[in-house]
């Protein structure tokens, strides 16, 4: 067979033997759960055009492992807010991060979603993380599909190292209990 | 025959006499004033009159003056339309800063409905007489009306925007 271009993710850390591979289980759960992150995105503006570029053919986050959008947040990983969120959207937005199932992991893309961006102003949350618990922050003014690609990079980084116990520890019963999530 | 101003004006002051004033050609649309109390009687005058035929609306909005007397703080514009001689009008009428309050049109236009509400949501005018006057476009918990003057339109919960960055102080330091 010629050369494949397929890349191949690297196996964690571990001691081979004969027909065995010894490692941690966390480790193999964050490989597994890093590289098939399905996304669920939550487009309100142009940040969101910017993601449909991301998953296009020319930047592919088909490459990454989030090959497939899920429109259900019951089988999404990854909750992607992108754009512009109003105050009356807000309770949406948390309905819509309380119907994942756990792990659930969310990426605020751009500046609206981040800080309330240019609108500083009555009717608009100023920061997703007023109402829901946020991993990763992508900047930008929309960010070019490199910075999203960029930011779920970093998420597929957290996503490895993250324990298997992390969701139910006190630490993060504590954060969701902050957001009265329950 | 296209439909002039002048007849407009000359049937309205005969309906009401002084209640209706004020009247200019206000760049290209004619407008004037009524008094808040007779506003469905003017619209609906103006609705069914067989020549003047003003049978569409096609805006109502709320305008705040806080510098001005208490008696004409809030504004209420109307915009009207006649589809047949294709001329439009507008009618102002002024109410009262502390209780401004005014009789629902949306018996007679079912689009003022919304139209209302939003008034409402962002002015705080009671429509006398609305079917269901509730916010429409901010959310249900909010207590201001956000287009009158004297509330803030920056967000005050805002704790990672730095002042300096934003030129909101005098000296950049």
């Amino acid at each position: 067979m010629s050369e494949t271009k397929i890349n191949m993710v690297a196996p964690p850390e571990g001691v081979v033997g004969e027909g065995f591979f010894a490692t941690k289980l966390n480790e193999v759960v964050g490989m597994a759960r890093a590289n098939s992150l399905w996304p669920l995105p939550f487009a309100t503006s142009c940040c969101g055009i910017e993601f449909m570029a991301t998953m296009a053919s020319h930047y592919d986050l088909g490459r990454f492992g989030s090959e497939r959008n899920s429109f259900s947040p019951r089988q999404a990983d990854m909750l992607l807010v992108m754009g512009t969120i109003s105050k009356k959207m807000g309770g949406v937005l948390r309905q819509v991060y309380e119907q994942m199932a756990e792990p659930r992991w969310v990426i605020a893309v751009g500046a609206c979603a981040s800080s309330g961006g240019i609108f500083d102003t009555y009717s608009v949350l100023q920061g997703i993380d007023k109402v829901i618990p946020v991993d990763v922050y992508v900047p930008g003014c929309p960010p070019r599909p490199e910075q999203i690609i960029d930011g779920i990079m970093k998420l597929q980084e957290l996503v490895r190292t993250e324990s298997v116990r992390r969701r139910s520890s006190p630490e993060y019963q504590e954060l969701l209990a902050s957001y009265n999530i329950k | 025959m296209a439909l002039e101003t002048t007849a407009i004006q000359e049937k309205l002051v005969a309906a009401f006499g002084a209640d209706v004033f004020d009247f200019k050609q206000d760049r290209d649309i004619f407008s004037f004033e009524i008094t808040s109390d007779i506003n469905t009687a003017v619209l609906l005058f103006l609705k069914n009159d067989p020549i003047l035929r003003f049978h569409f609306l096609t805006d109502l909005c709320g305008v705040h003056y806080p510098e001005n007397d208490v008696n004409h703080q809030f504004e209420i514009v109307y915009h009207l339309h006649n589809w047949y001689e294709n001329k439009r009008i507008r009618i102002k009428t002024f109410l009262n800063g502390e209780n401004p309050e005014i009789k629902t049109a949306s018996t007679i236009f079912l689009s003022t409905n919304w139209m209302e509400r939003e008034t409402y949501d962002f002015y705080g005018i009671n429509f006398i007489g609305h079917p269901q006057l509730k916010r429409i476009l901010n959310m249900d918990e909010m207590v201001s009306f956000p287009m009158r003057k004297e509330f803030p339109l920056e967000d005050s919960g805002r704790t990672d925007k730095d002042d300096r960055f934003f030129g909101r102080t005098s000296i950049n330091i």
